[in-house]
Protein backbone atom coordinates (compact mmCIF):
# COMPACT_ATOMS: atom_id res chain seq x y z
CA UNK A 1 0.00 0.00 0.00
CA UNK A 2 1.27 3.45 -0.88
CA UNK A 3 0.78 6.47 1.35
CA UNK A 4 -0.66 9.04 -1.02
CA UNK A 5 -2.20 11.55 1.40
CA UNK A 6 -1.93 12.82 4.94
CA UNK A 7 -4.04 10.95 7.48
CA UNK A 8 -4.43 10.57 11.24
CA UNK A 9 -5.92 8.00 13.61
CA UNK A 10 -6.31 7.57 17.36
CA UNK A 11 -6.49 10.10 20.16
CA UNK A 12 -4.30 11.67 22.82
CA UNK A 13 -6.28 10.03 25.62
CA UNK A 14 -4.65 7.74 28.15
CA UNK A 15 -3.96 4.22 26.82
CA UNK A 16 -4.37 5.43 23.24
CA UNK A 17 -1.94 6.68 20.59
CA UNK A 18 -2.21 9.42 18.00
CA UNK A 19 -0.77 8.42 14.65
CA UNK A 20 -0.05 10.78 11.78
CA UNK A 21 1.12 9.57 8.39
CA UNK A 22 2.37 11.65 5.45
CA UNK A 23 3.78 10.85 2.02
CA UNK A 24 7.58 10.84 1.94
CA UNK A 25 10.26 9.44 -0.40
CA UNK A 26 11.91 7.50 2.40
CA UNK A 27 10.57 5.63 5.41
CA UNK A 28 10.73 7.68 8.62
CA UNK A 29 9.27 6.65 11.98
CA UNK A 30 9.15 9.29 14.72
CA UNK A 31 8.16 8.28 18.22
CA UNK A 32 7.07 10.38 21.15
CA UNK A 33 5.90 8.42 24.15
CA UNK A 34 5.23 8.71 27.88
CA UNK A 35 7.24 5.48 28.19
CA UNK A 36 9.88 6.32 25.55
CA UNK A 37 12.90 5.24 27.60
CA UNK A 38 11.48 1.80 28.34
CA UNK A 39 9.55 0.98 25.18
CA UNK A 40 10.68 3.06 22.18
CA UNK A 41 12.28 0.05 20.48
CA UNK A 42 9.22 -2.12 21.09
CA UNK A 43 6.90 0.56 19.72
CA UNK A 44 9.06 0.94 16.62
CA UNK A 45 9.08 -2.84 16.07
CA UNK A 46 5.33 -2.90 16.49
CA UNK A 47 4.86 -0.12 13.92
CA UNK A 48 7.29 -1.78 11.51
CA UNK A 49 5.35 -5.05 11.70
CA UNK A 50 2.18 -3.31 10.48
CA UNK A 51 4.08 -1.46 7.72
CA UNK A 52 5.52 -4.77 6.50
CA UNK A 53 2.13 -6.48 6.58
CA UNK A 54 0.59 -3.67 4.53
CA UNK A 55 3.59 -3.43 2.19
CA UNK A 56 4.39 0.18 3.06
CA UNK A 57 7.93 1.06 1.98
CA UNK A 58 7.92 4.82 2.32
CA UNK A 59 6.20 7.54 4.31
CA UNK A 60 6.60 9.60 7.45
CA UNK A 61 4.94 7.93 10.44
CA UNK A 62 4.63 10.04 13.60
CA UNK A 63 3.60 8.29 16.79
CA UNK A 64 2.42 10.18 19.88
CA UNK A 65 1.91 7.42 22.43
CA UNK A 66 -0.04 7.85 25.65
CA UNK A 67 0.71 4.43 27.07
CA UNK A 68 -1.10 2.29 24.50
CA UNK A 69 -0.59 -1.46 24.44
CA UNK A 70 0.79 -3.18 21.36
CA UNK A 71 -2.52 -4.15 19.74
CA UNK A 72 -3.82 -0.59 20.10
CA UNK A 73 -0.71 0.91 18.50
CA UNK A 74 -0.97 -1.53 15.62
CA UNK A 75 -4.70 -0.84 15.15
CA UNK A 76 -4.16 2.92 14.99
CA UNK A 77 -1.20 2.63 12.58
CA UNK A 78 -3.21 0.32 10.31
CA UNK A 79 -6.17 2.71 10.35
CA UNK A 80 -4.03 5.75 9.55
CA UNK A 81 -2.26 3.96 6.69
CA UNK A 82 -5.48 2.68 5.19
CA UNK A 83 -6.95 6.17 5.40
CA UNK A 84 -3.82 7.61 3.77
CA UNK A 85 -4.08 5.05 1.00
CA UNK A 86 -7.67 6.03 0.30
CA UNK A 87 -8.95 2.78 1.80
CA UNK A 88 -11.41 3.72 4.53
CA UNK B 1 -24.68 -18.22 32.51
CA UNK B 2 -25.33 -14.74 31.29
CA UNK B 3 -27.01 -12.40 33.78
CA UNK B 4 -25.32 -9.11 32.92
CA UNK B 5 -24.11 -7.69 29.61
CA UNK B 6 -21.95 -4.57 29.77
CA UNK B 7 -21.62 -2.19 26.82
CA UNK B 8 -18.07 -1.08 26.02
CA UNK B 9 -17.46 1.57 23.32
CA UNK B 10 -15.51 -0.01 20.48
CA UNK B 11 -13.16 2.88 19.93
CA UNK B 12 -11.99 3.44 23.53
CA UNK B 13 -8.77 1.53 24.30
CA UNK B 14 -8.71 2.02 28.08
CA UNK B 15 -12.18 0.48 28.44
CA UNK B 16 -11.55 -2.28 25.90
CA UNK B 17 -8.40 -3.33 27.75
CA UNK B 18 -10.28 -3.83 31.01
CA UNK B 19 -13.44 -5.41 29.67
CA UNK B 20 -13.06 -8.68 31.55
CA UNK B 21 -12.36 -7.25 35.00
CA UNK B 22 -15.61 -5.35 35.41
CA UNK B 23 -17.62 -8.32 36.67
CA UNK B 24 -20.15 -8.76 33.88
CA UNK B 25 -20.98 -12.18 32.45
CA UNK B 26 -20.78 -10.77 28.92
CA UNK B 27 -19.30 -7.66 27.36
CA UNK B 28 -20.80 -5.99 24.31
CA UNK B 29 -18.08 -4.38 22.21
CA UNK B 30 -20.02 -1.65 20.48
CA UNK B 31 -19.38 -0.65 16.88
CA UNK B 32 -22.74 1.11 16.53
CA UNK B 33 -24.04 4.02 18.61
CA UNK B 34 -20.86 4.51 20.64
CA UNK B 35 -18.82 5.14 17.49
CA UNK B 36 -19.19 8.18 15.24
CA UNK B 37 -19.49 7.59 11.48
CA UNK B 38 -16.00 9.06 10.93
CA UNK B 39 -14.46 6.50 13.29
CA UNK B 40 -16.23 3.32 12.16
CA UNK B 41 -13.11 2.07 10.36
CA UNK B 42 -10.92 2.81 13.35
CA UNK B 43 -13.21 1.06 15.87
CA UNK B 44 -13.59 -1.99 13.65
CA UNK B 45 -9.82 -2.48 13.45
CA UNK B 46 -9.32 -1.77 17.15
CA UNK B 47 -12.00 -4.27 18.21
CA UNK B 48 -10.56 -6.88 15.85
CA UNK B 49 -7.10 -6.41 17.38
CA UNK B 50 -8.53 -6.52 20.89
CA UNK B 51 -10.23 -9.84 20.12
CA UNK B 52 -7.00 -11.17 18.64
CA UNK B 53 -4.64 -10.14 21.42
CA UNK B 54 -6.59 -9.65 24.64
CA UNK B 55 -7.74 -12.83 26.31
CA UNK B 56 -11.05 -11.87 27.82
CA UNK B 57 -11.34 -14.44 30.57
CA UNK B 58 -14.56 -15.50 32.21
CA UNK B 59 -16.89 -13.45 30.08
CA UNK B 60 -18.66 -13.89 26.79
CA UNK B 61 -17.91 -11.60 23.89
CA UNK B 62 -20.76 -9.97 22.02
CA UNK B 63 -20.15 -7.56 19.13
CA UNK B 64 -22.82 -4.99 18.36
CA UNK B 65 -22.47 -4.38 14.64
CA UNK B 66 -24.09 -1.58 12.64
CA UNK B 67 -27.66 -1.97 11.30
CA UNK B 68 -28.30 -3.81 8.04
CA UNK B 69 -29.51 -0.63 6.33
CA UNK B 70 -26.05 0.98 6.69
CA UNK B 71 -22.88 0.57 4.65
CA UNK B 72 -20.94 -0.69 7.68
CA UNK B 73 -22.40 -4.00 8.90
CA UNK B 74 -20.74 -6.31 6.38
CA UNK B 75 -17.31 -4.78 7.00
CA UNK B 76 -17.91 -5.14 10.74
CA UNK B 77 -18.59 -8.85 10.31
CA UNK B 78 -15.63 -9.36 7.97
CA UNK B 79 -13.28 -8.04 10.66
CA UNK B 80 -14.69 -9.83 13.71
CA UNK B 81 -16.06 -13.19 12.56
CA UNK B 82 -12.56 -14.69 11.98
CA UNK B 83 -11.94 -14.08 15.71
CA UNK B 84 -14.98 -16.16 16.70
CA UNK B 85 -16.90 -13.87 19.05
CA UNK B 86 -19.61 -15.75 20.98
CA UNK B 87 -22.45 -13.63 19.67
CA UNK B 88 -23.22 -10.91 17.15
CA UNK B 89 -25.81 -8.32 18.11
CA UNK B 90 -27.46 -6.80 15.05
CA UNK B 91 -29.33 -3.62 16.09
CA UNK B 92 -32.72 -2.33 14.92
CA UNK B 93 -33.89 -5.78 13.88
CA UNK B 94 -37.46 -5.34 12.71
CA UNK B 95 -38.33 -8.60 10.97
CA UNK B 96 -37.18 -12.19 10.43
CA UNK B 97 -35.54 -11.21 7.12
CA UNK B 98 -33.12 -8.88 8.95
CA UNK B 99 -31.95 -11.90 10.96
CA UNK B 100 -31.64 -14.08 7.85
CA UNK B 101 -29.63 -11.39 6.05
CA UNK B 102 -27.07 -11.19 8.86
CA UNK B 103 -27.03 -14.94 9.45
CA UNK B 104 -26.44 -15.74 5.77
CA UNK B 105 -23.48 -13.38 5.65
CA UNK B 106 -22.01 -14.84 8.84
CA UNK B 107 -22.44 -18.33 7.31
CA UNK B 108 -20.36 -17.28 4.28
CA UNK B 109 -17.62 -15.91 6.53
CA UNK B 110 -17.71 -19.00 8.77
CA UNK B 111 -17.26 -21.22 5.73
CA UNK B 112 -14.38 -19.09 4.49
CA UNK B 113 -12.70 -19.38 7.92
CA UNK B 114 -13.29 -23.13 8.07
CA UNK B 115 -15.58 -22.85 11.11
CA UNK B 116 -18.44 -25.20 11.81
CA UNK B 117 -21.80 -23.75 10.75
CA UNK B 118 -23.58 -21.69 13.42
CA UNK B 119 -20.42 -21.30 15.52
CA UNK B 120 -21.25 -17.64 16.07
CA UNK B 121 -24.70 -17.03 17.55
CA UNK B 122 -27.02 -14.05 17.25
CA UNK B 123 -28.73 -11.84 19.81
CA UNK B 124 -30.98 -9.50 17.82
CA UNK B 125 -31.59 -6.10 19.37
CA UNK B 126 -35.28 -5.25 19.20
CA UNK B 127 -35.78 -1.49 19.40
CA UNK B 128 -38.50 -0.59 16.95
CA UNK B 129 -42.28 -0.92 17.15
CA UNK B 130 -42.13 -3.23 14.12
CA UNK B 131 -39.48 -5.35 15.82
CA UNK B 132 -41.63 -5.73 18.94
CA UNK B 133 -44.64 -6.76 16.87
CA UNK B 134 -42.50 -9.29 14.94
CA UNK B 135 -40.66 -10.59 18.03
CA UNK B 136 -41.90 -14.19 17.72
CA UNK B 137 -40.88 -14.44 14.04
CA UNK B 138 -37.49 -12.88 14.85
CA UNK B 139 -36.87 -15.28 17.76
CA UNK B 140 -37.60 -18.26 15.53
CA UNK B 141 -36.05 -16.90 12.33
CA UNK B 142 -32.80 -18.83 12.42
CA UNK B 143 -30.98 -21.55 14.36
CA UNK B 144 -28.31 -18.99 15.13
CA UNK B 145 -30.62 -16.88 17.32
CA UNK B 146 -29.69 -17.65 20.94
CA UNK B 147 -31.34 -14.70 22.66
CA UNK B 148 -33.14 -11.40 22.12
CA UNK B 149 -32.43 -8.05 23.69
CA UNK B 150 -34.85 -5.17 24.19
CA UNK B 151 -33.57 -1.65 23.54
CA UNK B 152 -35.81 0.79 25.39
CA UNK B 153 -34.29 4.09 24.30
CA UNK B 154 -34.69 3.75 20.53
CA UNK B 155 -38.00 2.00 21.02
CA UNK B 156 -39.55 4.88 22.94
CA UNK B 157 -38.31 7.28 20.28
CA UNK B 158 -40.05 5.11 17.68
CA UNK B 159 -43.19 4.96 19.84
CA UNK B 160 -43.02 8.76 20.18
CA UNK B 161 -43.25 8.64 23.95
CA UNK B 162 -41.00 9.64 26.82
CA UNK B 163 -38.68 7.10 28.41
CA UNK B 164 -39.32 7.04 32.16
CA UNK B 165 -37.73 5.27 35.12
CA UNK B 166 -41.03 3.53 35.86
CA UNK B 167 -41.02 2.08 32.35
CA UNK B 168 -44.80 1.88 31.84
CA UNK B 169 -44.23 2.88 28.21
CA UNK B 170 -42.21 -0.28 27.52
CA UNK B 171 -44.29 -2.73 29.59
CA UNK B 172 -46.01 -4.18 26.53
CA UNK B 173 -42.70 -4.57 24.68
CA UNK B 174 -41.08 -6.25 27.67
CA UNK B 175 -43.81 -8.84 28.13
CA UNK B 176 -44.14 -9.46 24.41
CA UNK B 177 -40.41 -10.08 24.04
CA UNK B 178 -40.29 -12.41 27.04
CA UNK B 179 -43.23 -14.42 25.73
CA UNK B 180 -41.81 -14.61 22.18
CA UNK B 181 -38.35 -15.62 23.39
CA UNK B 182 -39.62 -18.25 25.80
CA UNK B 183 -41.98 -19.66 23.16
CA UNK B 184 -38.91 -20.23 20.98
CA UNK B 185 -36.78 -21.56 23.84
CA UNK B 186 -34.23 -18.73 23.85
CA UNK B 187 -32.97 -16.25 26.45
CA UNK B 188 -34.17 -12.66 26.67
CA UNK B 189 -32.41 -9.54 28.02
CA UNK B 190 -33.78 -6.32 29.35
CA UNK B 191 -32.84 -2.79 28.31
CA UNK B 192 -30.21 -0.91 30.37
CA UNK B 193 -31.24 1.37 33.23
CA UNK B 194 -29.76 4.63 32.08
CA UNK B 195 -29.41 6.66 35.30
CA UNK B 196 -25.89 5.61 36.25
CA UNK B 197 -26.05 7.19 39.73
CA UNK B 198 -29.43 5.79 40.79
CA UNK B 199 -28.51 2.37 42.20
CA UNK B 200 -31.83 1.95 44.04
CA UNK B 201 -33.64 2.59 40.77
CA UNK B 202 -31.42 0.03 39.07
CA UNK B 203 -32.30 -2.64 41.65
CA UNK B 204 -36.03 -1.98 41.30
CA UNK B 205 -35.86 -2.00 37.50
CA UNK B 206 -33.82 -5.22 37.44
CA UNK B 207 -36.12 -6.92 39.97
CA UNK B 208 -39.14 -5.96 37.89
CA UNK B 209 -37.48 -7.31 34.72
CA UNK B 210 -36.69 -10.57 36.52
CA UNK B 211 -40.29 -10.84 37.72
CA UNK B 212 -41.46 -10.63 34.10
CA UNK B 213 -39.21 -13.51 33.05
CA UNK B 214 -36.08 -11.82 31.65
CA UNK B 215 -32.88 -13.87 31.80
CA UNK B 216 -30.74 -10.85 32.59
CA UNK B 217 -30.16 -7.21 31.84
CA UNK B 218 -27.74 -5.04 29.91
CA UNK B 219 -25.82 -2.16 31.42
CA UNK B 220 -24.13 0.93 30.10
CA UNK B 221 -22.12 1.40 33.31
CA UNK B 222 -19.78 -0.92 35.23
CA UNK B 223 -21.44 0.46 38.39
CA UNK B 224 -24.64 -1.43 37.53
CA UNK B 225 -23.05 -4.83 36.94
CA UNK B 226 -22.95 -5.99 40.56
CA UNK B 227 -26.59 -5.10 41.15
CA UNK B 228 -27.74 -6.87 38.00
CA UNK B 229 -25.74 -10.00 38.86
CA UNK B 230 -27.22 -10.02 42.34
CA UNK B 231 -30.81 -9.63 41.18
CA UNK B 232 -30.54 -12.29 38.47
CA UNK B 233 -28.74 -14.83 40.68
CA UNK B 234 -30.78 -17.31 42.71
CA UNK B 235 -30.86 -16.55 46.45
CA UNK B 236 -29.45 -19.06 48.96
CA UNK B 237 -33.04 -19.90 49.99
CA UNK B 238 -33.92 -20.64 46.34
CA UNK B 239 -30.81 -22.81 45.97
CA UNK B 240 -31.58 -24.71 49.17
CA UNK B 241 -35.18 -25.25 48.08
CA UNK B 242 -34.06 -26.48 44.64
CA UNK B 243 -31.82 -29.09 46.27
CA UNK B 244 -34.67 -30.11 48.58
CA UNK B 245 -36.94 -30.57 45.56
CA UNK B 246 -34.41 -32.76 43.75
CA UNK B 247 -33.75 -34.81 46.89
CA UNK B 248 -37.48 -35.31 47.44
CA UNK B 249 -37.88 -36.48 43.85
CA UNK B 250 -34.94 -38.86 44.20
CA UNK B 251 -36.37 -40.44 47.35
CA UNK B 252 -39.84 -40.69 45.79
CA UNK B 253 -38.38 -42.50 42.77
CA UNK B 254 -36.58 -44.96 45.05
CA UNK B 255 -39.80 -45.65 46.90
CA UNK B 256 -41.77 -45.97 43.69
CA UNK B 257 -44.07 -43.08 44.55
CA UNK B 258 -45.79 -41.32 41.65
CA UNK B 259 -46.92 -38.19 43.45
CA UNK B 260 -44.82 -36.36 46.06
CA UNK B 261 -45.12 -33.21 48.08
CA UNK B 262 -42.70 -30.90 49.84
CA UNK B 263 -43.67 -28.45 52.57
CA UNK B 264 -47.31 -29.29 51.88
CA UNK B 265 -47.10 -28.49 48.18
CA UNK B 266 -47.24 -31.01 45.36
CA UNK B 267 -44.01 -31.25 43.38
CA UNK B 268 -44.99 -31.21 39.73
CA UNK B 269 -42.99 -30.97 36.51
CA UNK B 270 -42.69 -27.12 36.39
CA UNK B 271 -41.35 -27.06 39.97
CA UNK B 272 -38.75 -29.71 39.12
CA UNK B 273 -37.78 -27.83 35.97
CA UNK B 274 -37.35 -24.59 37.92
CA UNK B 275 -35.27 -26.40 40.54
CA UNK B 276 -33.04 -27.77 37.75
CA UNK B 277 -32.57 -24.26 36.35
CA UNK B 278 -31.63 -22.90 39.79
CA UNK B 279 -29.07 -25.69 40.30
CA UNK B 280 -27.64 -25.05 36.84
CA UNK B 281 -27.21 -21.38 37.78
CA UNK B 282 -25.59 -22.41 41.06
CA UNK B 283 -23.11 -24.60 39.18
CA UNK B 284 -22.32 -21.79 36.76
CA UNK B 285 -21.83 -19.33 39.61
CA UNK B 286 -19.83 -21.45 42.02
CA UNK B 287 -18.88 -24.61 40.05
CA UNK B 288 -18.26 -28.04 41.45
CA UNK B 289 -21.75 -28.64 42.84
CA UNK B 290 -22.68 -32.31 42.73
CA UNK B 291 -25.75 -33.45 40.87
CA UNK B 292 -28.71 -34.36 42.99
CA UNK B 293 -29.68 -37.02 40.50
Amino acid sequence: MKITANAVAGTLESSDVYVKVEPCDTLEIEIESVVYNQFADDIKASVKEVLDELGVESGRISINDKGAIDCVIQARVETAIKRAGGNK
Amino acid sequence: MRRSMLFIPGNTPNLLMNGDVLGSDAIILDLEDAVSPAEKDSARILVRNALKHLHYKGCEIIIRINPVDTEYWQKDLEEVIPLKPNLIMPPKVSCAQDVKTVSDYIAKLEEKCGFEKNTVKLIPLIETAMGVENAFQIAGADERVAAMFLGGEDLTADLRCKRTKEGNEIFYARTRLVCAARACGIDVYDTPFTDVDDLDGLYKDAQFAKSLGFTGKASISPRHVEGINEVFSPTQAEIDYAHEVMETIRIAKEQGKGVVSLRGKMIDAPIVERARQVIEMEKAMFGGVEDDE
